[in-house]
This record gives structure tokens, sequence and C-alpha cells, in this order.
């Protein structure tokens, strides 16, 4: 089973980014293929993917690339995350994609394969629509997406490897 | 004169930003300032002009973990405001949705945010891989606390489903009695955390608190109650600014509370736990008396204990009040608007919560006051550091930091809330 979830906040500019994918991507999604938008959440978000096979997330991202940058990467890969060290739990509110990552894989709580969509966004602005550098991304990530999701699942399959979308 | 400073950069696990100060001299504390710098929300401001259905809505988004403490303050000051009683029905159906939150908010507080301070862990993540068991359980236990908001409050955050007069819809008995077996198995899991909780190390500390916490004739106070405290208080809803000041520090965005002439004082679970022992399950206050947790309990590390038994209360009121459920028909009471002002409370996971607003008569905010439980907690917090540090002087410095953050988190604080507050810096000299 691939369960895709799109991450982000409707009302915080470029953090709407992953939900208005999610949607788009649903439109197109085969059988067998769940869809869910999520604040984020990270107990929620090892409640969607637990026992999965394949997940996908996709999420707006802060990184300091260009706006619009897409990155492709395995979640599983530790040395992929910033600093690659366990994010603190900083925050009762603030349990997010990362915590929840680190702490399904000590939990054996984590899909057999996990792949994360990037986007690096420009504006977080409460009210703010989505930047011109977001928008102009959203089909391209939406049809690789789609393509991932017709190709035959193997797990930790040699596509997990990093590459730009 | 001596002097020595302790500097941590960021105080974790709490929510919002915020910093401690403390210098040390000569061998004696100096100063404590809780530094609060995350910047003012306005929702007192935003809410004036609003129509008093738009309350609820819009406070339940001070907070992620709390809403439906705000929610339900809210409702509780417009129905006061418009003169609405509503049926105990609804009033069931509000406190079984509270239920939902503590359980959601003490889980998560409990097991992964302060758990970790007494088993020795920067965090729940670095915990999970030798506690994977308490973790499982404790994301089982929240995972409940959500399906509870979602299917009474229509979403898992800030629920859609709460107004003024009521619910929109009121959920179908079958759907809430499917959350009994897990619920039982929820309150099992919470009565055998109680030992465990009151087996951790706890330092040496008590503190002469005014406890101050709703309480109710016949039920544990939640959704609402008179306020009483431990020196004499006894107020109703109306009655609660003439017993508390809020008063603007330099150092923080957030007011600091105290009570009127006479200063700090202690709001939460502990409050809770003290005042209102007597109306816990006699299950539960054998569990507890077992585990050596008897009313007074004047020091504030053992509140974790108490959001275990709360934890637990919580988990078995849920699964009474889905027994005795009996769907609010209408689901909501009509409310007219009219010109006058409201005050309501509620007891959030954290402590009283007060609202207030002042109505024009075609039901427009003219004026909002929200008091949340972390600004009333503040200057408490700051007195429990001063007198914490003062026989620890000579502790390490990395060991009193330790504790100190651990004091801190000992009131779970909210500083998003606060704000509508932490960093740690202690200089010390001597």
């Amino acid at each position: 089973m691939t369960v895709i979830i799109g991450i982000g906040n409707d009302f915080r500019g470029d953090d709407a980014v992953g939900l208005i994918v999610a949607r788009a991507v649903r439109a197109r999604a085969p059988d067998g293929v769940a869809v869910h938008e999520s604040h984020g959440d990270g107990t929620t978000l090892l409640d969607l993917w637990t026992g999965v096979d394949r997940v996908i997330v996709v999420d707006a991202m802060r990184s300091g690339c260009s706006p619009g940058t897409v990155v492709r990467f395995d979640g599983l890969d530790e040395g992929r995350w910033p600093d690659g060290s366990p994010g603190a739990l900083a925050s009762s509110h603030a349990f997010g994609v990362l915590e929840a990552i680190e702490l399904g894989r000590r939990l054996g709580l984590v899909p057999a394969s996990l792949v994360v969509y990037g986007i690096e966004g420009a504006s977080f602005d409460a009210g703010a629509p989505l930047s011109p550098h977001v928008m102009a991304t959203i089909p391209a990530v939406v049809d690789q997406i789609v393509a991932e999701m017709g190709r035959q699942f193997g797990a930790r399959d040699s596509a997990l490897k990093d590459r730009p979308a | 004169m001596t002097r020595k400073d302790i500097t941590v950069a960021y105080l974790a696990r709490v929510e919002g930003e915020g910093g401690l100060s403390i210098k040390i001299r000569d061998g004696a504390v100096a100063e404590v300032k809780l530094r609060i710098f995350e910047p003012p929300r306005f929702f007192e401001a935003f809410l004036r002009g609003r129509t008093f259905a738009e309350a609820p809505d819009i406070t339940a988004r001070i907070c992620g973990i709390c809403p439906v403490a705000y929610q339900t303050s809210a409702v509780n000051a417009m129905e006061h405001a418009l003169s609405v009683q509503v049926p105990p029905e609804i009033t069931a159906l509000r406190r079984l949705l509270f239920c939902g939150e503590w359980i959601e908010s003490h889980a998560l507080h409990v097991f992964f945010l302060h758990a970790p301070d007494f088993l020795g862990y920067e965090d729940a993540i670095r915990m999970a891989a030798d506690h994977g068991e308490v973790v499982q359980r404790a994301l089982r236990m929240k995972k409940l606390g959500n399906e509870i908001m979602r299917i009474i409050g229509g979403r898992e955050v800030h629920p859609v489903n709460f107004r003024v007069g009521g619910f929109y819809k009121a959920p179908a008995r079958r759907d809430l009695a499917a959350l009994a077996p897990e619920l039982e198995w929820a309150y099992g899991c919470a009565v055998d955390a109680i030992p465990w909780a009151a087996g951790l190390t706890f330092p040496d500390f008590e503190q002469p608190y005014e406890f101050v916490a709703l309480r109710n004739p016949d039920r544990y106070a939640i959704e609402n109650g008179r306020l009483v405290s431990s020196r004499g208080i006894d107020a109703a809803v109306n009655d609660y600014l003439q017993w508390f000041n809020e008063e603007h520090v330099e150092h923080s965005n957030a007011l600091h509370s105290v009570v009127s002439g006479r200063g700090p004082y202690h709001v939460g679970p502990l409050a809770r736990f003290n005042l209102s022992f007597d109306q816990l399950p006699s299950p539960l206050q054998d569990a507890a008396r077992a585990a050596g947790l008897v009313p007074p309990c004047l020091n504030p590390f053992k509140s974790l204990v108490v959001r275990v038994v709360e934890l637990a209360y919580a988990c078995g009121e849920a699964l009474r009040l889905i027994r005795d459920y009996c769907p609010p028909d209408p689901p909501a009471v009509d409310c007219r608007p009219r010109g006058s002002t409201g005050h309501g409370w509620s007891e959030a996971p954290r402590g009283v919560l007060y609202h207030r607003y002042r109505l024009d008569d075609t039901g427009h905010i003219q004026d909002a006051k929200i008091v949340p439980p972390t600004a009333q907690n503040l200057r408490m917090m700051e007195a429990d550091l001063r007198a914490f540090v003062a026989p620890r002087v000579d502790m390490p410095v990395d060991r009193l930091t330790w504790e100190c953050e651990q004091a801190v988190r000992n009131y779970d604080p909210c500083i998003s809330c606060a704000t509508h507050f932490l960093k740690l810096d202690i200089q010390r000299e001597g």
C-alpha cells in the first residue's frame, strides 16, 4: 500500500504547498493509493505511515535554497537530515516530520520506504498567497509523484537516490 | 563581590519562545527572570468587532494543545453574557470533549516532555530507545485523545463543532460507544503508571503555595465551577477580576497575575488535585495514596504524578460520560444577542483559563480579556526558581541548570498561550 501525505497550513503562505500538491495528486491517484492531508503533527504521521509499505511525504521547507527548489530524498537515510541528529523535542506543539521519523525509527514505527519531497518556500506569512516560484513548481512535482506512484514498488529501490526533481 | 555566570541558550520542551536568567551574587540568588520574548499575539484586540458567536473559534486558535479549554471558557462567558442555560446533556458532551483534551495534553507532557527529565534523557526520542514501551503507550493514549476530539469536535485540533449554546451536531451514540474499549485500556494503563511515576526521583523541594482552581460540588472540576483557593478565595466567575490583578513586567511580553494584595499563586494539576482530591473516585484516591501522593502535595516536581492521576481520571470520566451519553436534542440552545458583559472559565490542562467579553446590543464584542494559566503561573515559577536555587548555589552549573529547566517544566508552560513564553541564562557570582 502506498500513502501520500501532504503537510502544511493553508493559511501560512508557501506552507500550503504540501496540501496543494496532495490534492492534485489525489485527483490522479490509482486505486490502492491513499492521499492524506496533515498539519504535520508527528504522532498523527506515525499513525498514518505505520505498517505501510511505501510513503511519500510532501512538505514545504526552509533550507536556504532558492524559493521553488525541490529536493527529493530518502527520509530513512539518516545522513540526509539536517546535522544528522535527532531533533530535540523542542515543543509540545511542534513535534514534526523529523521528530516523527526519528521516533518511529527507534520504535520500529516507520514504513518500509519513506520518500520526502521538500519544496523551498519564500514566505510563510499568515494569510499570504503562494509565492510565484513555489506556485510554478507544483505541476512538475505532481507529475513526478504520480509517475512514482505508477512505478513498480521496490523497497528502498534505486529510485530513492537523491536527485533534483 | 564574587560572581559566576551560567548561561543556557534555549529551554526546550516548552511551547513558545522565552528565556530564563538567574544571577547569583556572593552565594545568594540576586535575580530570577523568566524573559518572555515571544511576540504579543493581540487576540484580545482582534476579537473586538467580531460577533459573540465567533469567539470560540477565534480563541481556539490561541493554542493547538488546549483549544477545547479556549472554546469552553469562551462559550461559558458568552452564555453568561446572554443569560443562556444549556441543558445537562450539552454540558456532559462538552466535558467529554474536554476529557479528550486532558488525555492528549497530559499524555504528551508526562511521557514526552517531563519524563525525560527524571529518566535522564535530553528528549523523548532518545528516551524511546530505552523506554520504547512507555513512549508507545503515550502515543496510543494521545491518539485516543485525538479520536475523542475528532468524533465530537469534527477534527483533531481546533474542533469545529463547538458553538455558543451547544454543538452544531450531536455525535451518534454508537460512534462514542466505539471508543469504550480503548478508554478501558487507557484507564488501566494510566492507573498502572501512577506507581511508575511516583517511583521517579524528585528533588526535595516544597513551596508554601496558594493553590487556585475551580471546584464543583459534585464532580472534579473541568468545564466549569466556582473558583476556590487554599487561602480562602471562594469566588463566582464575575468576581474573578476582584481577586486577581495582571501586572506588566519589563522582561516579559506576558502579563504576570497575582492575587490582589497577596502575591503569586499556583494553578494547574497540583492545585486541582490538592483542592478537589475528595472528588476523585475512591479507586483513584487509593491508587494515589498507595503511591505516597496525598494532599496537600507541595512539591511541584510531583505534578508529573498528579498528571498521571488526572490522566486516569479523564479516561474513567470519559468512559462514564460515554456510558451515560444522551445526544442533546436539539444540539444547541438558541442564543439571542444583547448588550451585556459575560465572564467564563474552565480548567485547561495547565490550569484556570478565564475569559471576559463585553457585548453591544447586536452581540458584537466591544472588549475582550483572556487570562491563560501560564500567565497566572509565571510569577510563581520565578518564586519557585528563587527558592529552589537558594540552597543549591554550590551545585555544579550543569546540574543546576538541568534542574531549573525541570522546575519550569513542572508547570508545562505554554508561552504561546501566555503571550496571546524559554531560553535559560543563569548567571552565578560567588
